[in-house]
């Protein structure tokens, strides 16, 4: 039957030579590979998830009066867009299960591509020639905050349309051409045109998703047509890559990690409560609650803005750089740039420019890894800031008193970091080299022992000794 | 790092937690012969209580001998304003410079009831409320809420910061405690008059608060309606940790 | 009749070509079968045919409760059950081969050359290779330029004057949000409302309002503002100057010897504004002060604005302080 099949599809496409070359193709073994393959199948289950939503959704501002069977917004007014979701969580059945696991998918979407990010910087994959999907992936990962922003947004509900505010409020402050930029998109001042909800929409819908679709191929073509990395050993150098072939040993696993991925969002969708909307009510202009909060992979943001002091800074009646602007707009592009900017700023400073297929230990890279986890505290840091809130509701410590802290700490906690991880790559190298070194001493001594005959040789004088 | 973070937490949170409780040397029980009018018992609970920080209870005190012994005239407060400070364990307190807190309430109740009846005395004030959250609905509750307690409190009562003070999470506050608060206003909260919010409105927001305690959670677990922190612990805690433990599993440990 | 049935035992039994087929040298190696793990396996499989089977179970009978809870459990099982019995085959039933593989070239020169070459030769019958080249690329920034045009539609991007409009202005009634004229003595201290103008659309940045009331004595407004507030009624813009939340948050101190000041406070970034001093920034990250709008008490008692605000409404931008607000 599957020799049918085979022939099949070989005569229609001749791509029997290709489909063995792939199932063939070897992939190295370690778990720390599989990270990215989390994130793709979290953006199967958002697509699949996401089309049943849109069979739902109503991406519409105009406003209705609620008479459904939630009793906490009977006679609410509020936006279709909201009714429409707030009927996928009550009226439709197994909708808040599909729209709970979509949005469960998208938060574990975006950490595991962080935690991928992370895995890639700190073994040096992203050295030619492999930088080109670097930047493919730091792009996907761009797209994808905005993705999950756009998302929730859409939604209409008192905490996202506080969360959009906020972001209008950042589009605003980039110098000179902010307030423009914001009339373009929003199409005029804060809430904007009803048809800002229709933009949201087919950017989230279809914009985006094909952009990262697209770039997903591409990503996983340029990993394939150079094949993927590996740690270095006796067998896997850089000439041969040492792995499992796709069939029949990786295939099994690839397909169980995306089944357990699956199964994991949907246990999520159906066990674990995220964004009630009912809970929060509609989004009104002149509606806001305490403790409102931007998805956890916006969190870094909301921490810069609370972090940074009060100034505009102004010449005369010009403001040239509105507050929001260092927290929301250039912290953000500053860690971007960086992440960018390593692979080439790498090369130019280390000199080397050769391919690599091997990888890094961290420890075999200290500086990178050092100044890694220093940039990765500073951004930590930041994004710890943003929930002071609730840490003071909870323990009671002082939110001004956290805020200073915590500036004082993101200038002196990287730089700690920066010293004290590459002083630890550097003792454990020297660790490595040191029992190396006395493990070759003792091979050569028994050998020699064997050579003698049992004898050993009395260092300095030539002679041999039982 | 984050194990000195946490500590430093705990370091930094339990001062600020004491002094919300009630006076070190606790509170001055006094006896009574049989007979005493409830005032007078009150007269003389107040004496041992609340005289050095609130004076005679006509003028309050804002020349303390001692730095932190100083307090507000209770001069036509009412019955109202002195049954919520004492039921809520408001009262007393350690420092007229922190927020007061609900605490453990060390008065019985006959002795609440003598120091209300005695505070009332002092001047003409709002009684008792005798809300009657039955008459409201929750619907209407969410809108007054939103409108008037959500930017202190959070949407679903689940407490907040506004600066220089916590506005804390209601679960724990009775419908006549929440009127009270409403219609006093205690430390920094907003005092809502009749005119701004009336009996029938509170109703609804009573109603409200009963129902966050316990609100639709069909989506399953609530972690604590408070939205996005919670789901990213959960994003990272439970399912990264799964799914990075499936990695493991599926995957090699590098040898070296 | 006899060729059917004899087709049919021929291609019952025919079978000799697959025999030729098997004397080919093997691809994958050879491994010793595991039933322990096949029965473990078909147990997976069972279980997760069982809870797939559950849901449209539980999906159609209504009268089980926490639908969501328990068709989620299903789901998410079945899918649980099948990554553990495709696991287990992956350990356990099929062989892992340990493959060698040459990493791929890094480059290919005599490619590139030769593609080089293809283009070089391919211009050959140019004269004028970057003139051309230069006027391509001024067509073709005139083609990119004029497909990107209609973008400007999207919004007023050219003017900034929307930015500075709000539905107030002189005599412009407050009311509140059921559409009731707030009248001045309803207003009290100790107290935060919100109000809107009468007649116009909530949902703008310029419209709501927060108004409170001080003792006129507390009052150290700007010089220019000393009679915005009649009978220490204020009004202020409600939208946080640094990211545009509303400011949902109002502290007033019941024994000011211990207390702070009235404030009012953004729930965002706890931006704070200080009502008595002109809406000054007291604490948090708002780099303006909270834009004020003039009141006045008409002949019947109500609350109207007696202009418009002191500043632009809503967060900053580059020309935020260049103009003031209009109607």
């Amino acid at each position: 039957m599957i020799r049918g099949a085979v022939r099949l599809v070989d005569q229609r496409s001749g791509g029997a030579p290709f489909i063995r070359k792939a199932l063939r193709y070897v992939f190295p073994d370690h778990w720390s590979f599989l990270l990215g393959e989390v994130a793709l199948y979290s953006f199967v289950v958002l697509v699949l998830t996401g089309i049943y939503l849109t069979l739902f959704f109503e991406p519409s501002l105009a406003k209705v009066q609620y008479h459904g069977s939630y009793v906490g917004l009977q006679g609410a007014e509020m936006s279709e867009a909201y009714r429409s979701a707030i009927d996928l969580s009550f009226k439709v059945k197994a909708g808040l299960l599909i729209r709970q696991t979509h949005h469960w998918a998208a938060d574990v979407f975006v950490a595991a591509i962080v935690l991928h990010v992370l895995r890639i910087f700190f073994t040096g994959a992203f050295r030619k020639p492999r930088d080109l999907t670097y930047y493919v992936g730091l792009s996907m990962l761009m797209m994808a905050l905005l993705e999950g922003y756009l998302g929730y947004s859409m939604v209409d509900d008192l905490l996202s349309g506080m969360g959009l505010a906020i972001g209008y409020a950042v589009a605003l402050s980039i110098p000179f051409v902010g307030a423009n930029l914001a009339a373009l998109i929003w199409g005029g001042p804060f809430p904007g045109t009803h048809a800002f909800e229709s933009r949201m929409y087919v950017v989230h819908v279809f914009v985006l998703p094909i952009l990262i679709g697209t770039l997903i191929a591409l990503h996983l073509a340029l990993v394939a047509a150079r094949h993927h990395t590996q740690f270095g050993s006796l067998r896997a150098t850089a000439r041969k890559v040492v792995g499992m072939p796709m069939f029949p040993a990786y295939a099994p696993r690839s397909i169980g990690l995306g089944l357990a991925v699956a199964s994991v969002l949907f246990l999520l969708g159906g066990l674990v409560q995220i964004n009630p909307i009912w809970i929060w009510g509609p989004y009104h202009v002149a509606s806001a609650t305490n403790g409102a909060q931007p998805d956890w992979y916006l969190g870094w943001l909301i921490g810069a803005l609370r972090l940074v002091p009060h100034f505009d800074v102004t010449i005369g009646n010009y403001t040239l750089v509105p507050n929001a602007f260092w927290g929301g707009a250039a912290f953000p592009l500053v860690v971007f740039s960086v992440l960018l900017l390593w692979p080439w700023s790498e090369r130019r400073l280390t000199g080397d420019h050769g391919f690599h297929n091997l990888l890094d230990r961290p420890r075999d890279a200290p500086w990178r890894t050092a100044l890694g986890a220093a940039l990765f505290t500073w951004v930590f840091l930041i994004f710890f800031a943003g929930s002071g809130d609730r840490l003071f509701v909870m323990f009671g410590l002082s939110y001004s008193l956290q805020i200073w802290i915590v500036r004082v700490l993101v200038v002196v906690a990287p730089a700690v970091v920066l010293v004290v991880t590459k002083r630890v790559c550097d003792e454990l190298r020297a660790g490595e080299r040191v029992e190396s070194e006395r493990k070759a001493a003792e091979a050569e001594a028994a050998l020699e022992a064997r050579l003698v005959g049992g004898r050993t040789l009395v260092p300095g004088s030539g002679e041999l000794r039982r | 790092m984050r194990h000195v973070l946490l500590l430093a937490a705990i370091g930094l949170a339990l001062p600020s937690l004491a002094l919300a409780d009630p006076p070190p040397g606790g509170i001055v029980h006094v006896s009574v012969p049989a007979g005493t009018s409830l005032r007078e018992y009150g007269y003389q609970l107040y004496g041992g209580n609340c005289v050095m920080c609130h004076g005679s209870g006509v003028r309050g005190v804002y020349r303390p001998a001692a730095s932190d012994e100083l307090g507000p005239r209770l001069r036509g407060v009412g019955s109202l304003a002195a049954d919520f400070y004492l039921r809520t364990g408001y009262m007393p307190v350690r420092s007229a410079h922190v927020q007061p807190r609900r605490s453990r309430v060390l008065f019985s109740d006959r002795e609440i009831r003598a120091l209300v009846a005695y505070v009332a005395s002092l001047g003409p004030g709002p009684a008792i409320p005798q809300p009657h959250p039955g008459r409201g609905t929750v619907a209407e509750g969410l809108t007054l809420f939103t409108r008037h307690c959500a930017g202190c409190h959070q949407i679903n009562a689940e407490g907040g910061y506004v600066t220089g003070a916590v506005a804390p999470p209601l679960g724990d506050s009775s419908a006549v405690e929440i009127t009270e608060a409403i219609r006093v206003g205690p430390y920094l909260m907003p005092r809502f008059s009749k005119r701004q919010l009336s009996d029938g409105e509170i109703d609804s927001i009573i109603r409200y608060v009963q129902h966050t305690k316990d609100p639709e959670d069909r989506g399953g677990w609530s972690i604590g309606h408070v939205g996005p922190v919670p789901e990213g612990i959960v994003t990272w805690l439970i399912a990264m940790v799964v799914l990075v433990a499936i990695c493991a599993v599926i995957g090699r440990r590098h040898e070296a | 009749m006899k060729r059917w049935l004899i087709a049919a035992i021929v291609l019952l039994l025919g079978r000799r070509p697959r025999a030729a087929a098997l004397r080919r040298e093997r691809m994958v190696p050879p491994g010793p079968p595991d039933r322990g793990a096949e029965l473990a396996v078909l147990a997976l499989l069972l279980a997760a045919t069982v809870c797939g089977a559950a849901f449209p179970v539980v999906y159609a009978v209504d009268s089980i409760p926490n639908q969501t809870q328990f068709l989620g459990l299903s789901l998410g099982l079945c899918l649980a059950f099948l990554a553990a019995a495709s696991i287990l085959i992956a350990k356990r039933l099929v062989v892992t081969e340990e493959l060698e593989e040459d990493y791929p070239p890094p480059e290919h020169p005599t490619e590139q050359e030769a593609l080089g070459q293809l283009v070089d030769e391919s211009g050959d019958r140019f004269t004028r290779r970057r003139l051309i080249v230069v006027g391509a690329g001024a067509a073709g920034t005139a083609l990119g330029v004029a497909l990107l045009t209609p973008a400007a539609s999207l919004g007023p991007a050219f003017h900034m004057d929307p930015f500075f409009r709000t539905p107030w202005r002189r005599g412009r009634l407050l009311v509140d949000e059921d559409g009731h004229p707030l009248l001045a003595d309803d207003v009290e201290e100790e107290t935060f409302y919100t109000a809107f103008p009468q007649g116009a659309d909530r949902e703008q940045l310029g419209a709501p309002l927060v108004v409170v009331r001080l003792p006129p004595a507390q009052l150290d407004l700007p010089s220019g503002r000393r009679d915005w507030a009649p009978r220490g009624i204020l009004a202020y813009s409600k939208i946080c100057t640094h990211a545009g939340c509303a400011i949902a948050l109002y502290r007033k101190p019941t024994f000011p010897p211990t207390e702070p000041r009235p404030a009012l406070v953004c729930p965002c970034h706890y931006s704070t504004f200080d009502p008595a001093r002109g809406g000054d920034v007291i604490f948090g990250p708002a780099g303006r002060p909270l834009p004020q709008l003039p009141l006045l008490v008409d002949g019947s008692g109500r609350l109207r604005a007696a202009g418009n605000f002191s500043g632009a409404v809503g967060p900053s931008w580059w020309g935020v302080r260049n103009r003031s607000p209009y109607a």
